[in-house]
């Protein structure tokens, strides 16, 4: 124990790889100036959820607008703790905020604090940022004009608000946690939020459980963040980033490395429905679309990405365990892809898009030092881009009564100038099109698969690549049934173009997808940016294909897809009824029978298990108590005729029976 | 040893339920009256448990303090010996915040009948649940092991009428199946007590727990006095095989009763585990880890697979208890400081999740035009009742074990200090957690989500037609005043127990230090720090 105790006084010991990666961590400084506040970041949007529901229908009225306000004021906090820290040498960025004693018991010690550098500030900016664009967003969304112009609210619109508020400061506490322990509370946290939101209109039994879904589906995923977490303690006898990334970095064992990076990856799996835990997301859809924009497009379902970069020297020190981030990256990007091309829900389409673009992220952290600034560059290009076209979906769906079906949709170009621009430049932007956002961002996570020996660069890089061309394909096939060709609306629809609430929002993010790669990404300031935190690119590394080459076969790729869906989507006319399609069709559009396999074999055996066994229960295990029951209770039935009364029966024996015992003691004492 | 107090506060803190319950039952008057009454007396035996607690010398390593010591048997040896060191502290200090709360919930567990004597069964009603208190505070004070054993089977006593005669449809099954199983381990143990005394070194206080410590008996003996005392505790915490009296139990008490029972009653036998088992057979207690450990781990996975298949929403919660005691009992045989404190930690904070799911689940039971239990008769009221259906989730939440909420913190010590002894158990009983997201979500799911139920009409809420509809029906309240006072305390100790656990960790570290100090005197083998020896690596 003593020896445990020296152990934890004398970390951090420094980390002596890979140029300076998390040696940061061993050199995070106390937290001055406005940096000591960012609790603050957490604090207000956690005041606005607790003011709205336990204030109840008193909040109606004002409800929504203060949480937005608080949203707001957490974005603000957060560019003052951006800017303080731009104000410091690029080595002094870090700073940590220590918050109170959180857990001690026995050789177990923990305090709760806060990581302030330069990963997770990006991540705040993000968070803060496009949440308060989406809260006011929804002020317009959960209101609806009916036939005569009068406005109705949803009458749970203070409820979905303090839901939002919940999860912009859970969403927080995930990435400014300085410790595993307290960033699973976050983790936890936002899935709260996400179930809670999936299943805002849970009166519809299919959105019940879908919030379920997702919810079961992130728990097995924990299952391997908390195991991760407690073969941490058992490994370093700590949690908290400082010695856990500090000691990986140093002196680790690759054995145990491994199995942390593993079990890691499999809580970013469920969190962010990375293959084999991607079903939930589809379904997620569910929820109202501002949620779908915030946390099933920018931020929640990249926190998996967060926590694979944030773990950088755990997956530097196993190999197999960063192998295993790369495959399932690569394999989650094309079954995304896939199953994207199938979707005619537009929600779903969007989703599985997510899902794919994930997937390049998820395959660019595992490439290590080439792969990391990329990974969260394009999270970030993609927070913008796909939060602003699930704006547009959900602007869509405003003006066509809540219709999801594209097969319905078509020539919406005319009627709603606005949603159409800005989804166009979201779309141009996911496309890679030059110098739109995700060019700068996904054409660099391309050539970094392509880096490396053997079979892995034309393996990874070509996933990557065919990925490319196939988002082309789907994302053209969903912005063109929707918004071009020949109208095919159903009679009853009456499209028109949303109130300001929700377009600024929509144009603010199209803003982004536009320039936002141009500033940060040609100009190397993004990668310098985070490079204390990711370590530089290594010297000297370059793809098996040289770069220009990679860059025009990329270009052309993608001119092949949208060429592809512009024929079939745009100059064809578009049958409002699917056609039956070939077998990989009917597969895509099934999920490639996610579900059907979870089903099989998770669900009904489970079913099965848990039937057999309350009847085993009920009469096996409680039938043999009960025979003894039913001989003692014979006896004792004896024993009521004489007592009248079992309970007297049982206090006068117990009696007796002490006294019998206390003169058998007497007398042999 | 025991540091003696000039108060004898422990005896205060029974005698002042027991008066209270003497008046409740005895004094003529209201049943009104008489329920306030129990509810005051409730209260100022939770404030002179807190006045107590501030004497507790928190870095003392004295096993018991606030002790007191009369003889009583001199003669057999037996003394009336109380004292508490912090693990019992914090188990007392837990019953006696959940009593009010209990009584507060058990307003209208029993209806005033016509008649001028109309009110006394809910007299007795109250009163019976006083008592329990006096003897939750007994069992776990008393630090002579017959004065234990009084105790520990006078508690069944009061529970044995409160199950019996203000329960269910099946309250005399029910009742009698408590006992049966209650006497057959009570009885055992008795054996084992006495054979434990006959092994010391008797003497006029030959029956304390310290006289008793660190005997050297031969190590046969010493494993068929373990298996004794464990049997009594297995039966009364309950672990698989032997749980299958707590969903009777728990569905045809009262929620009051039921809460108490599986809230407090049963940690007795968690309690008794670390006290007794551990404590006084070392040895016996790591020989018989590998059978107890697998037994921890089928309570938790078994318990948690039958919550899931269960269609009475109070079988369903019991059976979440059998899951949740499995992870207590493996942290407790980790034999680690973080296990062991995780266990002692848990035991509190089940006790308060425990009763927020009973008692929230039964406000819905109320409301309900036939008072169903059945899952399936529900369905929807989230729509009828939005507050309810609110804290049922938060009450859920805790269940599941959500970061943030104070269970998760005890949950996540269990495995965390279990995993150096036990990896292969600790890592099964971690997928615990998974299961126990089903228990709980597919119970809300079919309780509050789907459509409204066409015959409720929600009380108060303005029904926008372009978003719901309704018709007339049957109008349900939301939470009541009384309800919304019975939540609160139970969520705020969520809340402050999640982020501030050191509350009461600084009371149990050192008294789980020294009862692990006890097991590596008897095992020098043992390191209770839990990671990898440090000491060997650099």
């Amino acid at each position: 124990m003593g020896t445990l105790v020296h152990t934890l006084a004398s970390v951090p010991s420094v980390g002596t790889y890979a140029a300076g990666l998390a040696t940061h961590e061993g050199e995070a400084h106390a937290a001055t100036g406005i940096t000591a506040y960012a609790w603050l970041l957490i604090a207000l949007p956690l005041l606005g959820a607790a003011v709205l529901l336990l204030g109840g229908r008193r909040t109606n009225k004002f409800g929504p607008l203060l949480a937005t306000l608080l949203s707001w004021g957490a974005f603000v906090v957060g560019l003052l703790v951006f800017i303080a820290m731009l104000g410091r040498g690029a080595e002094d960025r870090a700073q940590e905020v220590n918050l109170f004693d959180w857990i001690t018991a026995g050789s177990f010690k923990l305090s709760a604090g806060l990581l302030v550098d330069q990963l997770s500030v990006t991540f705040v900016l993000l968070i803060t940022f496009v949440g308060s664009l989406i809260h006011v967003y929804s002020l317009g969304y959960m209101d609806h004009k009916d036939e005569n112009g009068h406005v109705h609210s949803d009458p749970d619109k203070r409820r979905f608000f303090a839901y939002l508020n919940l999860f912009v400061a859970a969403m927080l506490l995930l990435v400014l946690a300085n410790s595993y322990l307290l960033l699973y509370v976050g983790w936890e946290g936002v899935g709260l939020a996400s179930y809670l939101l999936i299943g805002f209109w849970n009166w519809n039994p299919a959105y019940a459980t879908a919030a379920n879904k997702a919810f079961v589906a992130n728990r097995v995923g924990d299952f391997g963040l908390s195991i991760a977490i407690i073969i941490m303690f058992f490994h370093f006898g700590a949690v908290d980033f400082t010695t856990v990334l500090g000691e990986a970095g140093s002196n680790a064992n690759e054995g145990f490395m491994t199995a942390i990076g593993l079990m890691l990856l499999l809580g970013a799996c469920g969190k962010s429905a990375q293959f084999p835990l991607q079903s939930w997301l589809g379904d997620a859809m569910a929820g109202p679309t501002p949620v779908s924009a915030l946390i099933h497009a920018a931020t929640m379902v990249t926190a998996g990405v967060y926590l694979v970069v944030r773990s950088a020297p755990i997956f530097e020190a196993a190999p197999t365990a960063q192998l295993v981030v790369v495959i399932v990256g690569a394999i989650t990007l094309l079954f995304g892809a896939v199953v994207g091309c199938a979707k005619d829900d537009i929600k779903k389409a969007l989703a599985a898009s997510t899902m794919s673009q994930i997937g390049y992220m998820m395959l660019a952290a595992g490439l290590g030092p080439v792969g990391y600034a990329f990974a969260i560059f394009h999270l970030l290009m993609h927070g913008f881009f796909k939060a602003g076209m699930f704006l547009g979906a959900g602007s869509v769906m405003h003006g066509m009564n809540d219709q999801v079906d594209m097969r319905r949709f078509g020539g919406l170009s005319g009627a709603m100038k606005i949603t159409w621009a800005t989804f166009a430049i979201g779309w141009l932007a996911i496309l890679g099109v030059p110098p739109f956002s995700g060019f700068w961002s996904k054409d660099k996570i391309i050539e970094a698969a392509f880096i490396g020996e053997g079979w892995r660069p034309w393996v990874f890089g070509g996933a990557a690549l065919i990925g490319a061309g196939i988002t082309a394909f789907y994302m053209s096939r969903l912005f063109f049934m929707t918004f071009q060709g020949k109208k095919r609306w159903t009679d009853d629809v009456h499209p028109h173009e949303s109130g300001k609430l929700m377009t600024v929002p929509m144009i603010i993010l199209a803003i982004g997808s536009a320039f936002l790669g141009l500033i940060l990404g040609p100009t190397g300031w993004f990668t310098t940016w985070l490079e204390p935190v990711t370590g530089a690119e290594p010297e000297g590394a370059h793809p098996v294909i040289p770069v220009p080459v990679l860059l025009v076969l990329t270009l052309l790729l993608v001119a092949g897809g949208a060429a592809l869906a512009w024929m079939r989507y745009w100059r064809d006319d578009v049958p409002v009824t699917a056609p039956a399609g070939n077998l990989m069709t009917q597969a895509a559009r099934r999920d490639l029978y996610q579900d059907q396999v979870n089903e099989a074999l998770l669900m009904r055996p489970g079913i099965h298990l848990t039937r057999s066994l309350v009847f085993a229960d009920s009469k096996g295990v409680d039938g043999a108590a009960g025979g003894l029951a039913a001989l003692v209770g014979g006896a004792s039935s004896r024993l009521r005729k004489l007592q009248n009364g079992f309970a007297r029966s049982y206090a006068l024996t117990m009696l007796a029976g002490v006294v019998a015992i206390l003169g058998a003691l007497w007398v042999m004492s | 040893m025991t540091a003696m107090s000039t108060v004898p506060w422990l005896t205060i803190l029974g005698l002042i339920p027991l008066v209270g319950a003497l008046l409740v039952a005895f004094v003529p008057g209201s049943a009104e009256t008489a329920k306030r009454m129990a509810l005051g007396f409730s209260i100022v035996t939770l404030v002179v448990g807190i006045i107590a607690a501030t004497q507790f010398d928190r870095s003392s390593s004295a096993q018991f303090q606030l002790g007191e010591q009369h003889s009583w048997i001199p003669q057999f040896g037996v003394s009336y010996a109380l004292g508490v060191d912090g693990i019992a502290l914090v188990l007392i200090l837990m019953a006696l915040v959940l009593t009010p709360i209990c009584l507060l919930a058990a307003w209208h567990d029993v209806p005033e009948e016509a008649g001028p004597r109309g009110g006394q069964r809910a007299k007795t009603y109250f009163a019976l649940l006083l008592v329990l208190e006096t003897f939750m505070v007994g069992v776990f004070a008393a630090t002579d092991v017959f004065l234990f054993y009084v105790f520990f089977e006078a508690m069944l006593i009061p529970v044995y009428f409160l199950i019996g005669r203000f329960g269910g449809a099946r309250r005399q099954y029910a009742a009698m199946k408590f006992l049966l199983f209650s006497l057959a381990g009570g009885l055992v143990m008795l054996v084992a007590v006495i054979a434990l005394y006959l092994q010391g070194p008797g003497g006029t206080d030959g029956f304390l727990i310290e006289r008793l410590t660190g005997l050297s008996i031969d190590p046969t003996t010493e494993r068929l006095l373990f298996v004794g005392f464990f049997l009594a505790f297995a039966v009364k915490a309950p672990m698989v095989p032997f749980h299958t009296w707590l969903p009777d139990a728990a569905t045809e008490s009262t929620p009051a009763t039921a809460t108490l029972l599986v809230g407090v009653l049963d940690k007795v036998g968690t309690f008794g585990m670390i006290r007794f088992c551990l404590q006084l057979f070392p040895e016996a207690s790591q020989w018989a880890t590998p059978v107890v450990v697998v037994l921890a781990v089928i309570s938790v996975i078994y318990g948690a697979l039958l919550a899931i298949g269960q269609t009475d929403m109070m079988r369903l919660i019991s059976y979440t208890s059998v899951s949740h005691f499995g992870f207590i009992v493996l942290g407790i045989f980790a034999f680690t400081s973080v296990g062991q404190g995780g266990s002692t930690l848990y035991m509190v904070n089940h006790g308060f999740s425990t009763a927020a799911l009973f008692l929230f689940a039964a406000m819905l039971v109320r409301r309900h035009n036939s008072n169903s239990k059945r899952i399936g008769d529900y369905g929807g009221w989230q729509r009828v009742t939005p507050a309810l259906a609110g804290i049922f989730l938060i009450a859920g939440l805790s269940g599941l074990a959500l970061p943030g909420l104070s269970s998760f913190v005890s949950e996540f010590l269990v495995l965390v200090g279990s995993f150096s002894t036990q990896p292969v158990a600790t890592v099964i009983a971690t997928s615990g957690i998974i299961l126990a997201a089903l228990y709980i979500l597919l119970m809300f799911k079919r309780v509050m989500t789907g459509p409204k139920p066409e015959e409720l009409v929600a009380d108060g809420v303005t029904v926008d037609d372009h978003w719901r509809k309704s018709s007339g029906g049957t109008t349900v309240r939301d939470l009541t005043t009384r309800d919304k006072l019975v939540a609160a305390p139970l969520i705020a100790a969520f809340v402050v127990l999640g982020f501030l656990p050191n509350i009461a960790l600084t009371f149990i570290n050192p008294a789980v230090d020294k009862t692990l100090s006890h097991v590596q005197q008897a095992i020098p083998s043992l390191n209770p720090a839990g990671t990898v020896a440090e000491g060997s690596s650099k």
